[in-house]
């Protein structure tokens, strides 16, 4: 029905607005190589023509500790949301605790939940532990991002995990915690991987609750090392950008590996199958 | 609100268990009583972390709000009871009519274009031309990108003097803009930021409700020569609608509590000039050396509640399409 012609035209349209859709990241690249000297040139290089890896050098010199902190809470937050809410998730969907129903409404009300507001209250509490400053303490903040988004997938997955399954799980005498770890969790690698990677996407990106509660402490996180690029020397932005290219890296990596988890994620909860 | 939800599941009746009646064997009533515990001891976990992590910091936001909180009290933990005059200051405060219609501003202007766009994307990749799966996975890169990234990004590009936006409008013949640095431009630059952000989303969702649309009937519209715009009028938008619904709403929930990237780019500044509640709120609390704890709360329990008010009209409609 189409000819092949109107098919290439929509393949050019395509590549020029995923061109211009993908311009800042472009720039973001392009700046992140811009010698010092030529900043500020008027007009603006388009084309890094001279390429430098000066900010890269003072990435590698300023703000690889930052990184390991992002890394260690990002897999912190993973390993604490994948512990509540997959056994929470097999619970409402298939073992059916008394107020079900309430809970998940409940965890949808979270998500709502703004996270300066979270936030503000946390300081509070973490200020009366002594726990402002402390890695586990941001694991512990930025896991709430996560844990009722994780729950909700887990649930949703697991529904549809065929009775018969656990059931004969059950009649070869695996008790309930058994058929969840040796039965429904291996087949529940799709949801496993799509939680894994947005709750460590979200606690590598976190700005807020590593910006309240952790901005003095030995261990700060990747997005607080390129604030502090930005109020500091406002002049170097080749290793700013260098900075927010290799913050970038986790994002591309996972969208390249799991492209499909990516978009389960974003459409879940949001429109059914 | 969200403390009485939390709270209800382990009162609230289960409809499932608890049909055994009298009858039934005490046996089979103790296995269902078994069955019943492992189900509670599968969520406490998330139950207990909901009351440490959830409510708590929710209560404590409240209690603030409520309270006339010094620095020196905010550590001793010993402040009066003030009941509303916290969110009576803030009400009278000359900011909160900016950051209020600053919010709304942002907020419908940003979901009124990423809509837009997001839509016209959707139908345009649901052609299945080559490289269509390839392209609308790089359309998810924005989407993806640590805040901190996009707003740093966006802030040199929008310098003044410097940035690649004014050379492209220069080469159009038009004056340099200050795009964060003058009141008149800085809320618009940081709501093109947003719409940049949230165009991924849009396109994703829209795009997994139009292939819930059924092929023939645009086999069928074609055949009685409908155009393409009237496909798109008669046919798409139409069937869309209750994905629209949901779409327009999450967008609305999650646009409403931005505030990493205004931020970063403007600080809510200059002035007043791009600060919503969420900036404002945290401007009281932490943005200067004399934090303002309580109004800071209070702020934020008001956009909780305004949050609210469109989550739970989210729900409903979500809750109305499942049934």
């Amino acid at each position: 029905m189409k000819s092949p012609s109107t098919g290439r035209r929509h393949t050019v349209i395509g590549v020029v607005l995923t061109a211009l859709m993908l311009f800042p990241v472009y720039w973001m690249v392009n700046v992140s190589l811009t010698p010092q000297q030529d900043m500020r040139k008027d007009p603006p290089d388009l084309l890094p023509l001279h390429p430098t890896f000066e900010g890269y050098r003072a990435v590698l010199d300023d703000q690889l500790p930052y990184l390991g902190t992002s890394l260690l809470i990002g897999l912190g937050t993973v390993a604490l949301t994948l512990v509540l809410a997959a056994p929470a998730g097999y619970s409402l969907a298939k073992l059916r605790p008394r107020g079900g129903g309430a809970l998940g409404l409940a965890l949808l009300i979270a998500q709502m939940v703004p996270g300066i507001v979270m936030a503000m209250g946390f300081y509070g509490i973490f200020l009366d532990l002594g726990l402002l400053n402390s890695w586990w303490g941001l694991i512990v903040a930025d896991s709430t991002i996560a844990v009722p988004f994780g729950v909700m997938i887990f649930t949703a997955f697991m529904s549809g995990i065929p009775g018969e399954l656990i059931a004969a799980s059950r009649i070869d005498g695996a008790g309930t915690f058994r058929t969840f770890w040796s039965v429904v969790l291996p087949v529940s690698r799709n949801a496993l991987v799509t939680v894994s990677l947005f709750s460590f996407l979200w606690a590598w990106s976190d700005f807020v609750f590593a910006n309240t509660l952790d901005g003095g402490g030995d261990l700060r996180p990747i997005t607080l090392g390129i604030y502090q690029y930005i109020g500091n020397n406002n002049q170097e932005w080749n290793a700013i950008m260098a900075t927010a290219v290799v913050a970038s890296v986790p994002a591309t990596v996972l969208l390249v590996l799991a492209q499909r988890y990516v978009a389960a994620g974003v459409t879940a909860g949001a429109v059914k199958d | 609100m969200t403390i009485a939800r939390v709270d209800r599941p382990r009162r609230a009746p289960s409809a499932a268990a608890g049909a055994g009646g009298a009858d039934a064997s005490s046996l089979r009533r103790r296995h269902r009583r078994r069955s019943r515990l492992t189900a509670l001891a599968f969520v406490t976990p998330l139950l207990a972390y909901l009351a440490a992590f959830y409510v708590y910091p929710l209560y404590r936001n409240l209690d603030l709000s409520l309270r006339d909180y010094t620095v020196r009290s905010f550590v001793a933990g010993d402040a009066p009871f003030s009941g509303w005059h916290n969110f009576r200051t803030v009400l009278d405060d000359p900011t909160f009519g900016p950051a209020m219609r600053h919010t709304m501003v942002f907020t419908f202007v940003s979901i009124a274009f990423q809509y837009a766009i997001g839509l016209a994307l959707a139908v345009f990749f649901n052609r299945h031309f080559r490289l269509a799966p390839t392209l609308r996975a790089l359309f998810l890169i924005p989407w993806l990108l640590p805040l901190i990234v996009s707003a740093s990004s966006w802030s040199w590009m929008f310098n003044s003097e410097s940035g690649v936006v004014n050379y492209f409008l220069h080469f159009l013949g038009v004056s340099p803009v200050g795009w964060l640095t003058s009141p008149d431009w800085a809320l618009t630059s940081v709501i093109v930021a947003n719409i940049w952000i949230g165009i991924p989303f849009n396109l994703v969702i829209l795009y997994s409700g139009l292939q819930n649309i059924p092929a023939e009937l645009y086999e069928a519209a074609a055949l009685d020569g409908a155009s393409a715009w009237q496909q798109f009028r008669r046919i798409t938008f139409p069937l869309l609608r209750p994905v629209s619904a949901i779409t327009l709403l999450l967008g609305l929930v999650y646009t409403l509590k931005v505030f990493d990237l205004i931020w970063i780019m403007t600080k809510g500044g200059p002035g007043d000039a791009s600060s919503t509640l969420a900036t404002w709120s945290y401007q009281l609390g932490f943005g200067t050396l004399l934090p303002k704890f309580g109004p800071g709360a209070a702020v934020g329990n008001i956009l909780i509640l305004i949050a609210l008010v469109f989550g739970l009209l989210y729900i409903r409609v979500q809750r109305r399409q499942e049934a």
